[in-house]
């Protein structure tokens, strides 16, 4: 057995022996040269640990705190328990998961079926690219105050149009049961170029051979959407979704600027806008850091899942 | 040792080195950073500044620059205070608006406010649990502030917790009912007798809806905590509480309560008087006066200055009738208040600034004819908070040099309707309450008893939590 191991030890060792000093010489050119990558990376884990990884350990924390009258008390589950009995949690919790399946459903598929458009135009492809993207770059606050204007009930665009093709016009974003549809069609309108620019890249990934192929065999466009572009680009789209849940689960500007985060009858509270809404209305960041934490938690779930997602694409 | 395993291990070191002095710098940024407050000045507490002392203030809501006039005088202001305090440097912050509440509320949690801070009635509480601001009972007197006794004591109150107080006022407000005259006289009702009731408000607003192209009778707000602030108004109009005289209970959910609720949904849905766009905010209610398609809303008198100013409506066009009910009228106001760890001679200092250009006759925003050569307004019914010789002498100065209609707020003067403040913790409470309020202005179907016997659990819920 020692003679095994011996053996086999010396088949890892290098096969020349150096000089003593030649190799101190390399140790410190090789740490030197290691020191300077890792110095940059030391430089990010900084920036990370100050601005990202210390604020998420303070809100765990934060979570078992209550602070009054200058003095930091622990309370144990107190805060959990807290918004766990406010009617609002479920309610916020209610509406994000309608929003965030309204926004998949239209800010999913309307940016999906313009990029398989755009795709498939000859002409003109750049310029409708550049029209496509132009809202991303109009800033939120005005983007959302255009569309208080178009919602409008008495005065809007939308109702007017309604009026004008004699249909039923709406409150919009005055009515409980549309306010939050009202808001989904703004985000989307404000974001879907963004979307469409990454679908149109993951599109343009799949090998034109295929569409040729599919082209000579008589295939419609339609036939070639479903055959072709969608079995090439699900894995990608896929993960975009998953991205997109963690996105709009966080859904905050849009409903606060419209709605003033809360809408008529709550119908808009989202729970990043409780968060919000104890944080600083109520001044309890107890209540607002436990309420973050279980978001977190939640959304861990959805990022172990890209994670998971994301190993089988590479 | 192998030699990689060296390197890794010297760079996991220095990596965990450099972690720790993050962490290290990230935990010790809360630590305080104010200056001492020696005894030896908290001795002569109630003694005036003295006009040698050498000291440094920084204090905010200096006016913006897209306020040449208020800048203008701020500045001037500061020039005649170092005339009589030559050594007292004013680090002036610019702010507009003064306050923003989220803002205030990560300043104070990074104790980053000024030495003399800006903030609203409301916020004592919130500021005292920051433990934030310096207990002044001892440097305010009839010496620092002459006009301390004509003070009115509800809004001195506000200012006051355990008997301590923590901040000087520097205007207030009691609401009232304002109104589109214009729109009285072409819906042919008499400009000079507003409506003082519910019942004669929605006669009024049914006669000027008439009027028709999108004028809407009368208006309310009901979103960003201003639904339940509005809620609050009209409930003391009628003689209501929104808490026990404790604060550990709710107390609207009371045959007042209901009918403020029931007057508006009867005037949204039964009168429809007022207009189909709802969930509105600050500043939507004078947006819609200013352009003369809103006859009637509960406001301040500071909205009218916010309509001519900066809407560029006409003083000429609005009025003001006292709060409908009369019972009491909502009171609040701003005032200025000294970080926790502001020296003596900081807080003689800033009190002296306070006192003079918020709290004498003849000087700061006292200074009518100033503000009248200045082009800005003179005579609306704000500040309002002095009394006795005091409020005499104001209201001499003010006919004086009068620039806006005075007689336009004359039924507001007329009846004298005692002022409250707001609940304490008032913004969690208004939260509660704009869901009801937003409910019977969007719900055709609302039921007022269960609106307010839900807001009235979940007002319970959040004092206990308060508790």
């Amino acid at each position: 057995m020692a003679a095994i191991s011996v053996s086999a030890r010396r088949k890892t060792e290098p096969p020349a022996q150096e000089n003593p000093s030649q190799g101190r010489a390399a140790l410190r050119q090789r740490l030197r040269r290691h020191l300077t990558g890792h110095g940059f990376l030391l430089g990010a884990l900084l920036c990370f640990a100050c601005f990202s990884w210390w604020p998420m350990v303070r809100e765990v924390i934060m979570s078992f705190q209550k602070t009054k009258r200058g003095k930091t008390t622990w309370v144990g589950m107190d805060n959990l328990d807290r918004i766990f009995q406010d009617p609002d949690f479920w309610h916020a919790w209610r509406n994000t998961l309608l929003f965030t399946v309204l926004a998949l459903v239209l800010g999913f598929a309307v940016p999906f079926a313009v990029a398989v458009l755009l795709n498939e135009l000859r002409h003109a492809k750049s310029y409708l690219r550049v029209l496509v993207y132009l809202p991303v770059m109009m800033p939120p606050v005005a983007s959302v105050l255009l569309f208080k204007y178009f919602y409008n009930p008495s005065y809007g665009l939308f109702n007017n149009v309604l009026h004008a093709l004699h249909l039923p016009t709406s409150a919009w974003l005055n009515s409980p049961d549309m306010a939050m549809l009202s808001v989904v069609i703004a985000a989307t309108w404000m974001n879907m170029g963004g979307a469409t620019l990454i679908y149109l890249a993951a599109l343009q990934g799949i090998p034109g051979e295929l569409y040729e192929a599919a082209e000579l065999d008589g295939a419609s466009l339609l036939r070639r959407i479903w055959h072709v572009t969608i079995p090439q680009t699900r894995l990608i789209l896929s993960l975009l979704l998953l991205l997109q849940v963690v996105a709009t689960m966080q859904v905050f500007v849009e409903p606060y600027l419209l709605t003033g985060g809360n809408g008529p009858q709550n119908s808009t509270l989202t729970v990043v806008n409780l968060i919000y809404q104890y944080a600083f209305s109520f001044n309890n960041y107890g209540s607002a850091s436990a309420l973050g934490l279980v978001m977190l938690l939640v959304l861990a779930g959805f990022s172990a899942l890209y994670v998971r997602l994301s190993r089988t694409t590479d | 040792m192998n030699r990689d395993r060296l390197l890794r291990r010297t760079v996991a070191l220095a990596a965990a080195a450099g972690l720790a002095l993050t962490a290290a710098a990230c935990s010790s940024s809360g630590s305080s950073s104010s200056g001492n407050s020696g005894d030896s000045g908290k001795a002569s507490a109630g003694a005036a500044l003295d006009p040698n002392t050498k000291v440094t203030i920084s204090i905010d809501c200096q006016p913006p620059t897209t306020k040449p006039a208020e800048r203008k005088e701020w500045a001037d202001d500061i020039a005649a205070f170092n005339k009589q305090y030559p050594n007292v440097t004013i680090n002036a912050k610019d702010a507009s608006p003064c306050e923003d509440p989220a803002a205030f509320t990560a300043q104070l949690k990074g104790k980053t406010q000024p030495d003399a801070f800006y903030t609203y009635f409301t916020d004592l509480s919130q500021v005292l649990d920051a433990d934030q601001a310096e207990d002044i009972s001892a440097y305010v007197n009839d010496q620092t502030v002459p006009a301390l006794k004509d003070i009115d004591p509800s809004v001195m109150a506000t200012l006051k917790s355990d008997g301590k107080l923590y901040g000087l006022p520097t205007t207030n407000y009691k609401m009232g009912l304002l109104y589109n005259r214009k729109l009285f006289k072409q819906a042919g009702l008499d400009p000079e007798k507003p409506p003082t009731t519910w019942a004669e408000i929605r006669e009024d607003a049914k006669k000027i809806a008439a009027l028709g192209n999108g004028v809407n009778g009368y208006g309310d707000y009901s979103a960003t905590n201003q639904g339940g602030w509005h809620y609050t108004a009209e409930l003391y109009g009628l003689g209501g509480s929104m808490t026990t005289e404790d604060g550990k209970k709710a107390a609207f959910n009371t045959p007042e309560g209901k009918q403020v609720l029931q007057n508006l949904k009867d005037m949204r849905w039964t009168d429809n008087t007022m207009g189909a766009t709802q969930s509105l905010k600050w500043p939507d209610l004078m947006t819609q006066m200013s352009t003369n398609k809103l006859g009637m809303y509960i406001g301040a008198p500071d909205d009218i200055t916010y309509m001519v100013q900066t809407l560029k409506g006409s003083y000429e066009d609005y009025g003001m009738g006292p709060m409908p009910g009369q019972k009491a009228a909502l009171l609040g106001g701003a005032d200025y208040m000294f970080k926790k760890g502001s020296t003596p001679d900081q807080i003689k200092a800033g009190i002296a600034w306070i006192n003079f250009k918020y709290l004498t006759m003849g000087k700061g925003q006292f200074d009518y004819a100033r503000t009248k050569a200045d082009g800005l307004p003179v005579g609306l019914p704000q500040p309002f908070f002095f009394g006795g010789a005091t409020l005499d002498a104001d209201n001499k100065a003010k006919a004086a040099s009068a620039t806006v209609p005075v007689a336009n707020y004359a039924p507001y003067l007329a009846v004298q309707v005692p002022g409250k403040t707001e609940p304490a913790n008032a913004q969690q409470i208004y939260k509660v309450l704009d869901n009801a309020v937003s409910s019977v202005l969007t719900d055709k179907n609302a039921n007022v008893d269960k609106l307010l016997s839900d807001a009235e659990s979940q007002v319970n819920q959040v004092l206990a939590n308060l508790q």
